[in-house]
């Protein structure tokens, strides 16, 4: 199979580390090789911050690059705009309605820019686009941003819920199971 | 058991599986998680040292000692502890001894991107270069073999984007090595010029036998190729860009070790395609070498000595089809990193700006003091600078530069190496002012103890050293403490250590926002009535803190309830939770 690519990308603190925690544990169970590569450091303060999935009968590079990407999942919709050219021609995106400022928006030296969701799509990118704030919230945690993308994303993929749902049981610490498979089956369901 | 596995994590786990004894190293991005993960070994003794020269020297008590050692550190790192590396070239070992270095092409978070591959061809090591997670693992057991074999400290060489990435690996059982009991032996361990003329030629000739290992060794390996118009030498991150784009289709030589280089490898493999071609990132390091051996190639004329390597960057080199994706007409607003909300380091920053201080900073989230507005950093070099330099720049200007000029560091890059410079202050007299931005952590590489905190690596209770005593015992008689949220207690230490007549220390003391144990108060809010617009607030470059409809606004879902904000607002428009009721 012809190595497929999704990138997970938000801003620095969003919690991107266990959506790609999960997509790997998934992705290694299915049979497949993978990598995932992630960004530690300095732009993890803040910053826009973005991780590389990628899974195949053989992956060799660790990162995605320009017009790659089978899917942008996005915490935060500039974001999604910002990684929009590594989206590849019929490439999905999946993508949380949330704003956060950058510090240039915040200190007026920009604008946030307006109806992204209408600008990607003029581009021609297949855009899925979901509060998923308000469904993490609704799940029991805001927190939990990250599985509802997870379950929005797994509507595309022809994988066994049982299997995902497995996979989140590997990744996440048994307290917060419950809240998580529900975040995760209103993520789905939207 | 086939698992995913960090780089990083898979270099730990080989050392655990080659039985791996002692680990001694320092944080930096991005070699920090491969002494992390070896830490949760219980079989494995690990510790965080103040700097990476200590690391390496107590990996080479360990070493000496008999035991299997290693220490870690990023690129920029060896450069602090190449004063005994070129030397222990000289020892050898005991115990096996490996050296984690991690350099940054990119530079994701480091402040150069010299290539380290130059420090094994200085220092006369091998250098070993893994391409992904199961090389980490089977590289870091063969640098000990090697090592013990040898006789020789082995490099092995990681990259962000090896380091970083996780892959398959298969995890092994751990071997106890045969035991190598301590045997004094002043010719060998005693370094003065009488038994170190006598050990150079052993390490010239080690380099000779090292070469001739690496003609046949596996790790150097020839994966053949239909078209052999093109041959390609690569090795790490780079050899994965090439087989994106290649796969089967030219011959690549594949180096996992890349100093001592083989001959005739080289040779051979030249002589089988038309056109030879070298992708690495960085440096020209194994074109040099092929150029050395009269071999003509396509090496850095073709691809950049500056930043990271990519599928497309090789793709479009060779000439290959690659896509190049669409982006939007408008321009996308810039996101970079910021300190956080609530981040101790704010109010100092914002302290020294309204101040007009000269800053000469160092290497630590606090750089991010010198983005605006904030704007309060003019100087940062690399670990401990800003004490040392404050010092030469004092001693240059004299009196006036001395009433507005300070040095901000922090606990950990005091602990690395800003104590010798504020010694330097101490013996040789100028009227400094040091500011140590104690936030009891290590910050920026995400979380490590040190010297300061009282706890090791394990999270367990260690020496602590107080930094006011230390101060004091160097001879600095005006050390105070303030606390960063208190923006008047701020401004009051700036003024008065920058108007005494003495050098001083002032220590800005709260812990990272970001650390578990720190209790949040509750966000603040803005009354809208009370709000003139006057964006004095923003002066801090708060996240949480934004201008909306000329109103000053809140995100409480950021806002930890620092109060800095509050302190700016002239007209009391800013509530606490405590306040409203």
């Amino acid at each position: 199979m012809e190595t497929k690519n999704i990138m997970i990308v938000g801003v620095g603190g969003q919690g991107s580390l266990l959506a790609s925690k999960l997509l790997g544990r998934l992705l290694l169970d299915q049979g497949y090789d993978v990598k995932v590569s992630e960004v530690h450091g300095m732009s993890q303060r803040g910053g826009s911050v973005v991780t590389y999935v990628r899974y195949g009968d053989r992956v060799y590079s660790p990162v995605i690059d320009k017009g790659e990407a089978d899917f942008i999942v996005s915490f935060e919709l500039l974001e999604a705009a910002r990684w929009l050219p590594y989206l590849k021609k019929d490439g999905q995106i999946v993508t949380s309605t949330q704003q956060i400022d950058p510090m240039p928006v915040i200190t007026g030296a920009a604008q946030y820019p307006e109806n992204l969701v209408e600008k990607m799509k003029a581009a021609g990118a297949k855009v899925d686009a979901l509060d998923c704030l308000a469904l993490a919230e609704q799940a029991g945690s805001s927190k939990a941003v990250n599985i509802v993308l997870m379950g929005r994303l797994s509507h595309y993929f022809g994988i066994d819920e049982a299997r995902w749902l497995s996979a989140i049981e590997a990744v996440v610490p048994p307290r917060f199971l419950e809240l998580n498979k529900r975040a995760f089956a209103l993520g789905r369901n939207a | 058991m086939r698992q995913l596995m960090l780089g990083n994590a898979a270099v730990a786990r080989g050392l655990y599986e080659a039985g791996c004894c002692v680990i001694s190293s320092y944080p930096g991005t991005p070699s920090t998680e491969i002494t992390e993960e070896a830490a949760k070994y219980d079989e494995i003794y690990c510790e965080w040292a103040p700097n990476e020269k200590v690391a390496m020297e107590a990996a080479f008590g360990a070493s000496l000692a008999g035991k299997r050692s290693f220490c870690g550190m990023k690129h920029v790192g060896l450069n602090v502890a190449a004063d005994p590396l070129f030397t222990m070239s000289y020892t050898g070992v005991n115990g096996g001894v490996v050296i984690g270095v991690a350099d940054d092409a990119g530079m994701h978070s480091s402040q150069n991107e010299q290539d380290s591959r130059h420090y094994a061809r200085a220092a006369k090591l091998p250098m070993l270069e893994p391409a992904d997670s199961a090389e980490g693992l089977a590289f870091a057991k063969l640098a000990y073999e090697l090592s013990e074999q040898f006789d020789t400290p082995v490099l092995l060489k990681m990259c962000t984007r090896i380091a970083h990435s996780q892959s398959v690996v298969e995890t092994g059982e751990r071997i106890e090595p045969p035991a190598k009991p301590y045997e004094k032996n002043i010719a060998k361990y005693v370094m003065m010029p009488g038994n170190a003329i006598r050990r150079h030629p052993f390490v010239e000739e080690r380099t000779r036998k090292l070469r001739e290992w690496a003609e046949t060794a596996e790790i150097n390996r020839v994966e053949h190729g239909e078209d052999h118009k093109l041959g390609i030498i690569t090795s790490s991150t780079s050899y994965q860009y090439v087989k994106e784009v290649c796969g089967d289709r030219f011959p690549i030589l594949k180096l996992g070790m890349v100093w001592p280089l083989p001959v005739q490898k080289i040779k051979d493999f030249a002589a089988s395609v038309s056109l030879l071609c070298v992708v690495e990132e960085l440096d020209g390091f194994i074109e040099t070498w092929c150029r050395e051996l009269g071999l003509s190639l396509v090496g850095k004329d073709c691809f950049p000595p500056e930043g990271e390597l990519s599928q497309t960057a090789v793709a479009e080199k060779l000439g290959l089809p690659h896509d190049k994706g669409a982006a939007l007409a408008e321009t996308i607003p810039n996101r970079p990193p910021v300190m956080c909300p609530g981040c101790p380091h704010r109010g100092l920053f914002y302290t020294l700006n309204r101040n007009k201080c000269t800053v000469l900073g160092d290497i630590g989230c606090y750089t991010l003091g010198a983005v605006a507005p904030l704007a309060a950093m003019e100087m940062t070099l690399c670990m401990g600078a800003s004490v040392s330099a404050i010092h030469g720049f004092n001693k240059a200007l004299g009196a006036e530069a001395e009433g507005r000029t300070v040095a901000v560091i922090g606990d950990s890059t005091f602990m690395h190496s800003g104590m010798t410079g504020l010694a330097n202050i101490a013996y040789n007299q100028s009227n400094s002012t040091v500011i140590i931005l104690d936030n009891s952590i290590t910050g920026m590489t995400g979380h490590q103890q040190n010297p300061t905190t009282g706890y090791n690596i394990k999270g367990d209770p260690a020496g602590k050293i107080d930094l006011e005593a230390l101060c004091r015992a160097m001879g600095f008689h005006r050390v105070r403490v303030v606390d960063p949220y208190d923006l008047e207690a701020c401004d009051r230490a700036v003024k008065e250590e920058l108007a005494a007549a003495e050098p001083s220390v002032i220590i800005s003391r709260r812990p990272c926002a970001l650390l578990k144990y720190v209790k949040h108060k509750p966000p603040l809010s803005v009354d809208p009535d009370k709000c003139k617009g006057c964006k004095s607030c923003m002066r801090i470059g708060c996240p949480a803190v934004s201008i909306k409809d000329g109103k000053a606004r809140i995100d409480a879902t950021q806002c930890v309830g620092c109060g800095v904000c509050e302190q700016l607002c002239k007209f009391g428009a800013f509530q606490s939770a405590g306040k409203e009721a």
